[in-house]
């Protein structure tokens, strides 16, 4: 390893200084931070990716020219749940985002750089841009770019982002996704993910393992998605939040940054809905066209919309600026 | 003569596109050279990860002189003429020559061009080239306006060891044309310039890049199979992972790797599958061909004991959580029958009106059966069955997770829960044969799923009326008709297709019948009776058999085979057994070779050419059934005799299905059709006369017709 930190974990569940799991987070926020990135905060809806934070999905398109961002986004994926059972998988865990518009012309170089950041040395491993276009018909989005591989392992997504919402992005946006957990693995050493070591604090003195957070959590919500959440329910709120999205769409004053709420909260009450094995293949083409429609109708609003208010905005801006 | 070289240096390429992308670059810029006057000697294009190169040698250093001449009006023509012509060749009269032809004096415009210096032209070139480099997926980056495979950082273009000058405008950025490149991204970052292709090639190669990908499958290939060697194994040879491996490295090192014992005992194809598709592995086998622990990898770093111990640590890694996975839904599976799974079918859309994968289970399990009969050696009671499990394991995690497993997987399962092996067999290779190389089955429980299968597929979208439309086959009934095809012929089967489709349209419920109904009401409403219900089968049958025809004659044509006597043997009516119908063409084709075969085609053509123009000039029809009393010469009383010969054996014959037989038959009547053309008059005066003489070429028609229809071959 490239500072003479052994990789390993140690034999008390312990990771080398700096490789626990939230000091990777912090590495990856600073690292991108002294890049230029502003960092927000996750968004508090239950998203699939972190691609659908209004600050990737929404500010993708519009309105302004340059937009820098990274932030952490849990993501939850109901038919990934495993009752806490696989080591691998999950039906909740974090994404590490950066949003880069417009994309820089030494994008490469940069997220190389935030490899080595988090103890990944290029020179100690093999790292390969492998083709992996990217494709989002929930969001009628799609992008050209690659899985990032690290000794064979998917380690990044790396998305040049093309269309969001059914609209040309341009600028174009490059979009960097890190799956933490896996890549934490990785770097612990580790190959169980509920013996990640968390916080770094000695296991025998309080510190906590990813397990301590999160085991029940798996099993109780594995449980939910695919036992217990209620059919009528969720068909039922689908139809509220696809009626409401439109609805405020449609209002005389458009509210494109509510309506994008329930568009999200649609997409996620589909994915529990297919969780609880209730969608035919044929109809999941239908709901997946369904959610597809509200995002193309909210990306469309937010266009025109948000190109209003920043001229608004940019005057009160700058008058703001001249006083200073 | 000097040389060109041309770099595009880019972001990772995707491997597939490479090949191709270096083959278009080379076309596209040999063409223009061509078109531009400059000729050259060689040209040769390479491709990595990240460049796409081209060299050309011997472009001469300027385009050649062109002189050009025009011959315009008369000297003396009308003003307006002259001025005309001057205005179009842009000179003035002095500039003129005056040339006196035998028609008059004319002028002449004679224009000549200096050929400019290839640099100039060159420039040019290499932008147009890049713009026109078609890919099968481009994008935009940055705000640009330019498309390109992925964001493309410089261009590098010498001649004659000095840059060209220009540049390629990206929209917002240009890349001015350089001498400069990099080398391997990691281990060789620095740029360096270059002087020509000789000096790019060896600096490359110093910069841990190899540039010609034919190298790098080299070296692949024979450091894994050393590898492969030195650990007393075997290589698998995957020439399609080969290509794409190659193309995901400047600086191929093979490495390999071992598989944790407690994986082994998962099923091989698993294995492979996984390390494959996924990981870009390359599998190695025992020397008894079973497969071994261990893979090789293709690491894009140089050797380094530390690093090289680290890359194969990590791909184990990956690869144990890769393995863990399937492991466990191979654990999983194993735990439940595979009968258990088939009431989970039921929600498994199969298509719209054709209801659930259950329906089609319970549809084709039943003509398996029936078809059985038709399968020498095939056991009905085990052909249903293998019917009935042929889908379950499209409920298993496994095939979920590698849904090109399935089948095979399904075969793997049957055996675990004790069903026979011909069952199990059946259940991996019903989907088969997938394509025209595929293998075809030929285990009789095997052979019946398979058929099944696909006539229920091909009969239920028939049915609906989702055909094929040109490009469009979502449903890839050509490739099930093909299948079929090949199921038939390739076991001999005798099988009467009419009657297994109206068994296999029997299966299906009364929405598709409802559905087959409107569409045929709708296609005939015009001309048929509304109150007369329509023969459904009957009508799907037809169509299907005209498919399959269709698709026959495309399969027949790669090996040889004419579609003008596939035609004329179908015209003959009510064939739907394929053997026998391929059989009857063949010995068809062998006749139409000899001597006899081609003039008693040729005497057929003319029997029907005059039977045709008098049954128009009359207006009805003259048929077989001549009068041998009423023949006066002796060429007529011997073809009538013939022909009666002909009539007896031929129909025999063909009953017995003694093809060659029949041929024979029918080759008895060339001397005497000859001799009646050359002696007879068919149009006699005697109007009797004339009519028993077309009856007589009616009869023609019709013996004939006993074999095939004559009429449709061609030549």
């Amino acid at each position: 390893m490239p500072d003479g930190h052994p990789r390993s974990t140690d034999g008390a569940g312990l990771a080398a200084p700096g490789r626990d799991f939230q000091s990777l987070i912090l590495t990856l926020q600073r690292y991108w931070a002294d890049k230029g990135c502003m960092v927000l905060q996750p968004y508090d809806l239950e998203v699939g990716a972190g691609t659908f934070h209004p600050a990737t999905t929404l500010r993708s398109l519009g309105p302004d020219e340059v937009w820098n961002t990274a932030y952490v986004q849990p993501s939850r994926r109901p038919t990934d749940g495993r009752y806490g059972e696989n080591p691998n998988r999950l039906q909740h865990y974090y994404q590490f985002q950066a949003l880069m518009k417009p994309s820089p012309v030494d994008s490469q170089e940069l997220y190389l750089g935030s490899l080595r950041a988090i103890g990944l040395d290029p020179m100690e491993h093999d790292i390969r841009f492998v083709e992996d276009d990217w494709e989002s018909p929930t969001l009628g989005a799609w992008g050209l770019g690659w899985e990032v591989w690290c000794d064979g392992m998917e380690v990044s997504q790396y998305t040049y982002f093309q269309q969001v919402g059914g609209i040309d992005c341009a600028p174009v946006s490059l979009e960097l996704t890190y799956g933490l957990e896996r890549l934490a693995m990785y770097i612990q050493d580790v190959d169980d993910v509920y013996f990640l070591d968390w916080d770094g604090v000695p296991k025998d003195r309080g510190g906590k393992f990813y397990g301590d957070v999160f085991k029940q959590s798996e099993l109780e919500f594995s449980t939910f998605n695919f036992e217990f959440a209620e059919t009528d329910t969720l068909l039922q709120h689908f139809k509220d939040a696809e009626r409401e999205c439109m609805a405020l769409l449609d209002a005389a004053k458009p509210m494109p940054l509510p309506a994008y709420d329930k568009c999200m909260k649609a997409s996620h009450l589909f994915n529990l809905l297919d969780a609880r094995g209730v969608i035919s293949v044929t109809e999941r083409q239908a709901y997946i066209g369904r959610v597809r429609t509200l995002a193309k109708a909210c990306c469309e609003k937010w266009v025109e919309a948000s190109a209003a208010w920043k001229a608004d905005w940019d005057k009160t801006r700058q008058e703001r600026l001249d006083n200073a | 003569m000097p040389e060109l070289l041309i770099e595009l240096f880019s972001e990772e390429i995707p491997a597939r596109m490479q090949a191709r992308a270096a083959a278009d670059l080379k076309k596209l810029v040999s063409d223009k050279l061509a078109a531009s006057g400059l000729a050259f000697e060689r040209a040769e294009a390479f491709v990595t990860p990240r460049r796409l190169a081209l060299v050309v040698d011997g472009v001469p250093e300027k385009q050649p002189d062109v002189k050009d001449e025009r011959r315009g009006p008369k000297a003396d023509a009308p003003e307006k003429a002259i001025q005309g012509f001057l205005g179009s060749t842009g000179l003035t009269l002095e500039q003129c020559e005056q040339r006196e032809t035998p028609k008059g004096t004319f002028l002449f415009a004679v224009i000549e061009t200096t050929g400019r210096d290839a640099r100039a032209v060159l420039s040019e070139i290499v932008v147009e080239a890049i713009r026109e480099l078609p890919w099968p997926k481009s994008m935009r980056w940055a705000k640009n306006s330019f498309r390109w495979v992925r964001p493309l950082h410089h261009v590098l273009a010498l001649f004659d060891g000095k840059v060209l000058d220009g540049e390629m405008d990206l929209g917002d950025w240009k890349l001015p044309f350089t001498d400069t490149t990099r080398g391997h991204r990691f281990l060789a970052p620095e740029p360096f310039a270059v002087t020509g292709f000789k000096d790019y090639r060896a600096k490359l190669s110093n910069a841990y890049v190899v540039l010609d990908r034919e190298e790098r499958k080299r070296i692949i290939s024979n450091e894994a199979n050393q590898l492969a060697a030195t650990a007393r194994l075997t290589l698998k040879d995957d020439p399609g992972l080969l290509e794409e491996v190659c193309g995901l490295v400047e600086w191929p090192v093979p490495l390999i790797g071992t598989i944790d014992a407690e994986f082994m005992e998962v099923p091989p194809e698993v294995l492979v599958t996984s390390m494959r598709s996924h990981q870009k592995y390359f599998a190695l086998e025992n020397p008894d061909g079973t497969l071994a622990d261990r893979f090789v990898v293709v690491a894009n770093m140089a050797h380094d004991p530390k690093r090289d111990a680290n890359i194969i640590a990590g791909n184990e890694k990956v690869l144990r959580a890769r393995l863990s996975d399937a492991k466990f839904f191979w654990d999983q599976d194993k735990a439940r029958t595979l009968e258990s799974r088939i009431p989970a079918l039921d929600d498994v859309k199969f298509y719209d009106t054709l209801g659930t994968v259950a329906d089609k289970v319970e549809r084709v399990a039943k003509l398996a059966r029936e078809l059985a009969a038709f399968i020498p050696g095939c056991d009905a009671g085990r052909a249903e069955r293998a019917a009935r499990l042929a889908k379950a394991d499209l409920t298993t995690g496994m095939v979920g997770e590698f849904p090109e497993l399935q089948g095979l997987m399904g075969r793997y399962y049957a055996l675990n829960d004790g069903e026979a092996a011909e069952v199990a067999n059946a259940v991996a290779e019903h989907y088969s044969p997938l394509g025209p190389r595929d293998a075809c089955p030929s285990a009789p429980v095997s052979v019946a799923v398979a058929l099944a299968d696909k006539l229920d597929t091909l009969v239920g979208f028939f049915a609906i009326g989702e055909t094929p439309t040109g490009s469009k086959d979502p449903f890839a009934l050509r490739r099930a008709a093909l299948g079929v095809i090949r199921l038939v012929t390739e076991n001999d089967l005798r099988l009467p297709l009419d009657d297994a489709i109206k068994a296999a349209f029997d299966g299906f419920d009364s929405g598709v019948r409802k559905a087959a109904r409107s569409l045929i009401v709708a296609r005939f409403e015009k001309n048929e009776d509304p109150q007369a219900e329509p023969d459904l089968a009957f009508a799907v049958s037809k169509d299907l058999l005209e498919f399959f025809v269709d698709r026959l004659k495309v399969q027949q044509r790669e090996q040889g085979v004419r579609h003008d006597l596939i035609t004329a043997v179908i015209e003959r009516g009510g064939e739907d057994d394929l053997v026998r119908l391929l059989a009857l063409v063949a010995a068809l084709s062998a006749f139409l070779e000899t001597e006899d075969g081609a003039n008693l085609l040729a005497g057929f053509k003319r029997a029907s050419n005059i039977l045709r123009a008098e049954e128009k000039k009359a207006d009805t029809p003259f048929t077989d059934g001549f009068s041998a009393a009423e023949f006066v010469e002796p060429e007529e009383r011997a073809f009538g005799a013939a022909l009666e010969i002909a009539r007896e054996s031929a129909t025999s014959s063909v009953a017995q299905e003694n093809f060659s037989a029949a041929m024979t038959a029918l080759a008895g009547l060339r001397a005497p059709i000859d001799a009646f053309f050359e002696r007879v008059t068919v149009n006699a005066d005697d109007p009797d006369l004339r009519v028993n003489r077309l009856r007589l070429l009616a009869a023609v028609r019709s013996v004939m017709g006993e074999v095939a229809d004559f009429s449709r071959i061609e030549g």
